[in-house]
């Protein structure tokens, strides 16, 4: 199964394959769109244009996971992006959440310690997975995971900057952040799961076991928490709003999707 | 050393002499380098206007960023608005070393921008409420931005004239994203034409407002003579103006587009185009922050300044 060579795939792989690539787009492509609202509103300039950098180097990744899709027949990659009930959408919950309180264009109160601690630990997860993925089974995946891989370094390296120094400086940064941590941690089992297809996914070599996947994270993540006096563990890991692998999504996600797809709505047919 | 005095004990006639031969033999001035207060002045309030106007200039755009169409569009329009941001960036740089002899930071700028004394672009205050307004700002807003800063490219003032380079290079690219948005809507479905030429329509008359008036009379003041005193710019609002319609009223009508001013023509023997003046107590007043967006705008931006403290505060005990 490495390249598709037109030979027509095993239908449990395909679908296994296919679950795998909704959950890798929608997860950025959703993330994304979160940061492009806060344009213009980061806590200065400078971080502006690095998280605007950042967010659109995710949705380059969004657009080089809808392309693996389109490739295997699943349809084009704005009708995907863009035309897909939220009940079709794969991605974890915690990455379709509102950035907070107000509306992007007039009276955003958008938390920043919220921003920094689910950005943080979601590319870390994801670097996890790339990382996985740079042997997967499937080839052009584990091609695109390689190109991936490359600016996730960079992006890692900018969150857990902020995290460190917002954990370690006084005043009301602290509580702001622990605050972040409990929320982004009530949903993180929604982002480390592989969903109802997990085990497929893993057996065909796609990527490796869940479970794996998330011990990795925590080996990561512990030095970091230690440095900073933070004791996390696992149990309080949960997917308290739902689990977006199996299509489960809140109101937020619906009012992103009406956003993000307006002008595609006015004619999907036409060429913008 | 005997008979030659030190620069410092130059007065300062001789400093300004020095300064004005300087610059007409296209030297270029640096920050620690001696300057006439006005000449000082003047740039930081040209500075950081630019500086301030890239950074309010993404809010127009920033409502079509999550909307745009496509994914392709979507990593478009990103990167530019970032460009945008980089270019606020680069700018308030240039602006706070010519500050700093006076006391001032950035903070000064950001509050300046929120009590009204700082001005902000005049197209930036208006509204873009469609995709093609999106494709339009990259079009014509950038296209004007990129005849008004070509014209400052040379200025005697080295960090400005450096950054403008760097600046001018990216805005050619926003010019291409903006006019490749606007093909697709031109050459599209009827509403999409509709689209395009209503932004047009809606955003001529900011477009020649965008030039600033032709001279002091018509609206009381112009720094226009300063700038081009001190080799700033070389040529005078008018004449960007006429350059602006040179280069883009054919390409506006090759679209099968109309521009609203049904006096506009190109008069031969006066080598000029004639056009219907924008309204200038309009322009006064819109860049008051009084235009139809100006409010909404700077309080988004102050909303986002306040929501912020806390982490501003986080750094500033870290570091």
């Amino acid at each position: 199964m490495n390249k598709p060579d037109n030979k027509p795939f095993d239908p449990a792989i395909k679908s296994a394959l296919t679950a795998l690539l909704y959950q890798l787009a929608d997860d950025d492509f959703i993330l994304a769109y979160r940061g492009s609202e806060w344009l213009g509103l980061a806590p200065h300039i400078e971080e502006d244009v690095a998280f605007s950098s950042i967010s659109q180097d995710t949705m380059g990744h969004a657009a080089m996971f809808y392309q693996l899709l389109e490739d295997l027949g699943e349809g084009n990659i704005d009708s995907l992006a863009h035309g897909r009930e939220a009940s079709e959408r794969k991605n974890a919950v915690l990455l379709e959440m509102v950035n907070g309180p107000g509306h992007y264009l007039s009276t955003a109160q958008y938390d920043w310690a919220f921003a920094v601690v689910r950005n943080y630990f979601y590319v870390q997860a994801k670097k996890v997975r790339m990382d996985s993925l740079k042997n997967s089974s499937y080839q052009p995946l584990a091609d695109v995971a390689l190109k991936v891989n490359m600016e996730l370094y960079y992006h890692l390296l900018h969150w857990k900057t902020w995290f460190v120094q917002l954990m370690q400086a006084g005043g009301e940064a602290r509580p702001r952040m622990e605050a972040a941590i409990k929320k982004v941690l009530g949903d993180f089992e929604g982002v480390l799961t592989l969903g109802p297809l997990g085990n497929e996914i893993a057996e065909h070599g796609l990527i490796e076991a869940e479970e794996r996947l998330k011990q990795r994270w925590l080996f990561m993540m512990e030095p970091v928490f230690e440095s900073v006096n933070l004791s996390v563990s696992e149990s309080v890991f949960a997917m308290k709003n739902g689990n977006g692998r199996k299509g489960e999504h809140t109101a937020d996600l619906d009012a992103a999707l009406s956003t993000l797809s307006e002008v595609y709505n006015v004619d999907p047919a036409a060429s913008w | 050393m005997s008979g030659v005095i030190s620069y410092q004990e130059w007065t300062e006639e001789q400093k300004y002499e020095q300064f004005i031969k300087r610059i007409e033999a296209g030297e270029k001035i640096e920050a620690d380098d001696w300057m006439p207060e006005d000449y000082r002045l003047t740039l930081i309030k040209l500075i950081s206007m630019h500086g301030i106007s890239e950074i309010m200039g993404a809010l127009p755009e920033k409502e079509w960023v999550p909307k745009a169409p496509s994914l392709k569009r979507k990593l478009g329009i990103m990167a530019k608005v970032q460009d945008e941001m980089g270019h606020g960036q680069l700018l308030l740089r240039v602006a706070e070393d010519l500050m700093k002899p006076l006391g001032k930071t950035r903070e000064d700028i950001m509050q300046d921008l929120f009590s009204g004394r700082l001005k902000f672009h005049n197209v930036f205050h208006m509204e873009a409420p469609t995709w093609g307004d999106a494709g339009l700002i990259g079009w014509l807003v950038d296209g004007a931005a990129i005849i008004t800063q070509t014209n400052m490219l040379n200025a005697s003032y080295g960090p400005y004239a450096r950054a403008l380079k760097r600046i001018c290079a990216e805005e050619v690219f926003h010019a291409q994203h903006g006019e490749a948005i606007i093909m697709a809507l031109a050459e599209g479905t009827d509403e999409q034409r509709a689209m395009v030429q209503d932004a047009v329509n809606r955003w001529w008359e900011a477009l020649l407002m965008f030039f600033g008036p032709g001279d002091a009379t018509t609206t009381g003041t112009s720094k226009q003579d300063t700038t081009i005193k001190y080799k700033i710019r070389t040529k005078t609002n008018e004449e960007l103006r006429q350059d602006f319609f040179t280069k883009y009223i054919p390409r506006v009508l090759s679209l099968g587009l109309t521009v609203p001013d049904e006096t506009m023509q190109f008069d031969q023997q006066q080598n000029l185009w004639v056009y219907k003046q924008p309204d200038w107590n309009k322009f006064k007043d819109i860049i008051k922050n009084n235009g139809p967006k100006s409010k909404e705008r700077l309080g988004l931006r102050q909303t986002a300044y306040d929501t912020n403290e806390w982490v501003r505060d986080a750094l500033n005990t870290a570091n």
